[in-house]
């Protein structure tokens, strides 16, 4: 038998909504293989059955052709399989060797020998390639390397099938790299790998078959030499995607926004937004091209209301909005899409219908004298479910158990739903699927159609370069430049995000955007 | 076991259980435990009096377990129930005696003040965790203590130094004649029907109402609740000057029915502080409160009867009662075994 876990037929309900149908996994010693599914379709729940968190209602588990009942993570682990969480379950103030051994310390006559430990941790490091130093505490660390430390740990308690959960979230291209290499590192030392991806060119890079699910259902298993990621893409949705974003011309009209030489400083009060001008008109998406850290959430908190302006002047539609409450901009006729939606979107304890109503709870016609009107809410939060696909059981589920991509088209239904005249959006497709994204983009594009004024904030150029009409390219606090898509390549906004061209353009961004 | 079995089991279970290490305790001590358990049932049923006195002492574990309750809907800790109760207790006594209005303004007037005394008093933590981020259990406690001596202080300034406000007038009083008569001269007021509608209006407040999304929103998520607009700062000082206003009102059923007056005391109540077990067995919920309420008051006052019926000490009775309180706190764990017991099942 050369399969080292086999998952026949899993199928997993929560009362009425089945998670998992039907599912068959079959992983090879040594080889990489994708686990591939839009947010929501079932990854998480098929990993969690596999690591004995979830029992299956149907369906058999084999560990090496030996057919097993996983009835508890303890369980899996002395079958030898071992999980890399997307969100690391690490004690910020233990050392790396503490973390590694909590909950199966070497002890000697009682006392916890932290030398020996250290010494095997160090061993296992050199032999994969891992380059972590035993001995740093986990909040000095990069989170690429606290990654490390994760795998570090399965490897230390003897797994030889390791499950990696979506491991690229929160990493740096470059840790992303280092990642891939590591992966390939394993394969070669006898591991099995199973990656969780809703990422089609990670899959295309390391894996060596792909297992697509959708919506709860197993799909099939491809061999990854002999698919791409157009097939996959379609696999995984259901239909063909579109990987550029198809849109028609902008008709952009009257100036909405207009930023002037803005001054805004960090929670250190250190300034992070030095000078800036720019102007958002009606009937285009102005896009934010830039490197994070480059005064960009500084910027949005500012022309939100949630951080304080030290110098300058926000206006929206010719009213001045500068420093305003939250509440009289939002009403000013801003929608706002946040960076962080766990912090700022969501009040995660509160159901999708609580929610929905977050921006409008105290207005006619959901407070009327200061009462709520529930079934008035419901309402609203079925048709915004119905029309923005968003996946849930109902209004009443808790917005905390939707996935990342039903969150996020949740909050960008309750936004547009007021009718902004400038809509906001702030790393809208960060952590979502191509499905989310494409869907996403569509509905920003809906806007900007609608002669509305849309402002788009994105880390990831193909983003800002396939669904921007103009591009404003930020750098230290400024915007040094703004080009046209069609005009400019991938090559000159990095060298511009970089700050190489910043002097030369100075003067030039001046008449850009102050568009009067 | 469906879900719905599992939740009628575990009070059931933690019931029981608390009841028979209780009654090990008891045995290990040398004493009866049916004589004890019969002592305690006939504590709290076993006459139209002592029926009447557990009402009566369940009605102010009621508004200080909203109090606690309410606070941490928002995401406050009230641990100040204590002090804002010694005001409102002073306030009504002190409204009850300076004062000769008809009743129909009288007792309003006197419960009102509570009311407002337990909420300023609990409007200071809340103004200081708004605007300075000062933690409201550090103020709380400390609230608690100035309570204390600044109340005894006052009764003696209105007492001519005496350690007694001395009796309220009739026309401030929640007595009631009606519950005497029924219950063969308990101490059973009108109170109780105040706190039951307070019960109804923290729910109302909490489920129906604009504020209390609002409330709910900001102690789920400040962040998100900023982002939509909202004053946090407010909604949290509105939080505790409601939850101080429930403590307060607790203060005036002592004030206004059990007692009569106020009179200096050494030390305090425990109503305050019980408050806190009496809303986290209730899960924060109005509906839990009064299941909370009602076990905390029976089992109070029952244990009065244990020393004098069944001759066990108070110590061995204290005991008892808080492993009791104990397992039923602990309902989560037997929930769990329970489950685990279940999974097994199904393994197999």
């Amino acid at each position: 038998m050369d399969y080292v876990i086999e998952m026949l037929g899993i199928r997993k309900e929560f009362g009425s909504f089945v998670a998992n149908d039907n599912i068959t996994l079959q992983l090879k010693k040594g080889e990489i293989h994708a686990l591939l599914g839009e947010n929501g379709a079932g990854k998480s729940t098929l990993m969690n059955v596999l690591f004995g968190l979830y029992q299956p209602e149907a369906g058999e588990i084999k560990v090496k052709g030996k057919t097993v009942k996983v009835t508890d993570p303890n369980v899996a682990n002395d079958l030898g399989i071992g999980m890399v969480h997307q969100h690391f379950m690490l004690v910020e103030n233990f050392t790396v060797t503490e973390n590694i051994i909590l909950g199966n310390e070497l002890t000697k006559a009682g006392i916890v020998n932290i030398k020996d430990a250290a010494k095997k941790i160090q061993k296992l490091s050199e032999m994969y390639g891992l380059d972590v130093d035993p001995n740093e505490k986990i909040e000095d660390i990069s989170v690429g390397m606290q990654q490390r430390v994760e795998i570090l740990k399965t490897l230390y308690r003897g797994a030889d099938i390791l499950i990696f959960d979506e491991p690229t979230a929160s990493l740096t291209p470059q840790e992303i790299s280092e990642l891939m290499q590591i992966m390939k590192r394993l394969i070669q030392e006898g591991k099995s790998i199973i990656l969780i991806t809703h990422k089609l060119k990670e899959i295309m890079d390391v894996s060596d078959r792909v297992t697509v699910i959708r919506k709860g259902e197993g799909i099939g298993t491809v061999v990854t030499a002999e698919t791409n990621p157009n097939e996959l893409a379609s696999l995984m949705v259901g239909r063909q995607v579109e990987f550029k974003t198809v849109k028609s011309e902008a008709n952009p009209t009257d100036v909405t926004l207009v930023i002037k030489d803005l001054v805004v400083a960090d929670y250190r009060g250190i300034d992070k937004v030095k000078g800036l001008n720019l102007a958002v008109r009606k009937g285009e998406i102005l896009g934010i091209a830039g490197i994070d850290g480059n005064g960009q959430s500084e910027l949005i908190e500012a022309i939100t209301g949630l951080r304080k302006v030290k110098a300058g002047s926000v206006s929206i539609n010719g009213k001045d909005i500068t420093n305003k409450k939250p509440r009289k901009i939002t009403e000013s006729g801003v929608g706002h899409i946040p960076q962080d939606r766990h912090k700022h979107g969501l009040v995660l304890d509160f159901s999708i219908g609580h929610n929905i109503a977050l921006q409008t709870y105290y207005q006619d016609p959901i407070s009327k004298n200061g009462i709520m009107n529930y079934s008035k809410v419901s309402e609203l939060a079925q048709k915004v479910i119905k029309d923005y696909d968003v996946r849930t059981q109902g209004e009443h589920t808790p917005a905390r158990a939707l996935s990342g991509g039903n969150q996020q088209k949740a909050i960008i239904g309750r936004e547009v739903l007021r009718d902004p005249e400038l809509l906001i959006a702030a790393l809208p497709t960060r952590g979502l699927d191509v499905g989310a994204i494409e869907f996403i983009h569509q509905r920003l594009i809906e806007q900007r159609d609608k002669g509305k004024a849309v402002l788009l904030l994105s880390f990831e150029l193909d983003e800002v370069m396939n669904v921007s009409d103009r591009i404003a390219v930020i750098y230290d606090g400024q915007i040094v430049d703004t080009l046209l898509p069609k005009e400019t390549s991938e090559q000159e906004l990095g060298l511009l995000m970089a700050g190489q061209k910043k002097n030369s353009n100075i003067g030039k961004q001046g008449e850009t955007t102050h568009v009067e | 076991m469906s879900n719905r079995v599992v939740n009628i089991l575990v009070p059931v279970i933690s019931v029981i259980l608390g009841l028979l290490v209780g009654a090990i305790v008891m045995l290990v001590s040398g004493y009866d435990p049916v004589l004890g358990y019969t002592a305690l049932w006939n504590g709290i049923f076993g006459d139209a009096y002592a029926i009447g006195e557990t009402i009566r002492q369940i009605t102010p574990y009621l508004l200080a377990g909203l109090s606690v309750a309410f606070a941490f809907r928002t995401g406050l800790f009230n641990i100040g129930v204590e002090g804002q109760l010694l005001v409102g207790w002073f306030a009504a006594s002190y409204v009850g005696i300076a004062f000769d209005l008809p009743m129909y303004i009288h007792l309003p007037f006197a419960i009102i003040a509570a009311a407002l005394a337990g909420a300023a008093w609990a409007f200071i933590p809340g103004l200081l965790k708004a605007k300075l981020q000062v933690h409201e259990v550090i103020v709380t406690i400390m609230m608690n203590y100035i309570a204390l001596h600044t109340t005894n202080a006052m009764i003696k300034v209105v007492s001519d130094g005496g350690d007694n406000t001395g009796t309220i007038n009739p026309s401030a009083s929640l007595k009631s004649a009606f519950f005497e008569s029924i219950t063969d001269y308990s101490r059973l007021h009108y109170g109780i029907f105040i706190a039951l509608a307070m019960v109804l209006l923290m729910w109302f407040i909490l489920e129906k109402t604009t504020t209390g999304y609002e409330l709910k929103a900001v102690g789920f998520n400040k962040h998100a609740s900023e982002y939509a607009g909202m004053n946090v700062n407010k909604n949290i000082i509105l939080s505790m000057v409601i939850a101080g206003a429930f403590a307060g009102l607790a203060g005036a059923m002592e004030a206004l029915g059990t007692f009569q007056y106020a009179n200096v005391k050494g030390g305090f109540t425990g109503i305050g502080f019980d408050g806190i077990a009496v809303a986290l067995l209730g899960a924060n919920t109005p509906l839990g409160v009064i299941f909370g309420a009602v076990l905390f008051g029976s089992l109070k006052y029952g244990a009065l009867n244990m020393p004098n019926e069944a001759g066990i000490p108070v110590e061995i009775v204290s005991i008892v009662i808080a492993i009791i309180i104990f397992f039923v706190a602990c309902g989560y764990v037997i929930r769990y075994f329970l489950e685990k017991a279940n999974k097994k099942k199904e393994a197999k």
